[in-house]
């Protein structure tokens, strides 16, 4: 599974350089590199976030998040417990999100 | 990588207006997003922002409010005027609205969704006759002494 992440450049932080290099497959290898098992719900909030970054260039705040899926605040802190707006956006191989919401 | 050490931060919020009930808030979503443990203290004027009756009708001061306001200023003559401070207040939550900031209620409710958690001052409530059951849902009444204990360990903050 390393094997996947071994080509994949990251910054000091641990999100990827660039995000076009990624796939669903290095997505899912960052998740587990966090403490993370992916699930369908954590596809719904990945998916919607790599679709903001192709159209506004960056990583969708949580509040965009919660409000244009169905996923709910509560939920996605559950799905990414060590913290939504650092995690969420590193598993989608984004940077983070300047949003302070 | 990451430090998995848990980071824990506490915010006290002692005034009970609409421009300041906003950063205690924001600060507590934001180290929550970043995954940082939150227990957020609200004490005197403070307990506006909790309070189920008020939270949702907090008002910006005109009269004595060197900031007001950013495009016009508001002399402090004209801030006496009926209304002036309701009409400030009005114009400041159509602002915080576009930037997609909640309204303060929502804003509470989703700092304790995101896991913050949320304590009224016993001193400031006993002085203002208030009750758990005037607090929001989720709310607990807690001695000043008993937060501080609570916050060992980590960082305080004072709004």
């Amino acid at each position: 599974m390393a094997n996947v992440l071994d080509s994949v450049k990251f910054d000091a932080d641990g999100y990827m350089e660039d995000a076009n290099a990624w796939t669903k497959e290095i997505g899912e290898a960052i998740a587990k590199r966090e403490g993370i098992a992916i699930t369908a719900r954590h596809w719904v909030v990945i998916d919607y976030a790599r679709n903001e970054w192709k159209t506004k260039g960056e990583a969708p705040t949580l509040r965009n998040i919660t409000k244009n899926t169905d996923v709910d605040t509560k939920e996605l802190y559950s799905l990414f417990p060590g913290g939504p707006g650092k995690l969420a956006a590193k598993v989608a191989g984004l940077k983070k999100p300047t949003g302070c919401i | 990588m990451a430090d998995k050490s848990v980071r824990k931060l506490s915010i006290i919020a002692s005034k009970g207006s609409l421009d300041m009930a906003y950063p205690p808030l924001i600060l507590a979503n934001a180290a929550r997003m970043s995954g940082v443990e939150v227990n957020l203290f609200f004490t005197f004027w403070g307990l506006d922002i909790i309070n189920k009756k008020k939270l949702n009708h907090l008002n910006v001061a005109v009269v004595g409010n060197p900031s007001m306001h950013p495009s016009v200023h508001i002399p402090t003559l004209l801030g006496i005027i009926p209304g002036m401070s309701a009409a400030a207040s009005w114009m400041m939550r159509r602002e915080i609205a576009k930037l997609d900031f909640p309204p303060v209620g929502e804003f509470v409710q989703l700092v304790q969704d995101a896991g913050a958690k949320i304590y009224g001052c016993k001193m400031s409530m006993d002085m203002m006759k208030l009750t758990k059951a005037d607090l929001v849902d989720g709310a607990d009444v807690l001695g000043a002494m008993e937060f501080i204990e609570m916050s060992e360990g980590g960082q305080i903050i004072f709004v």
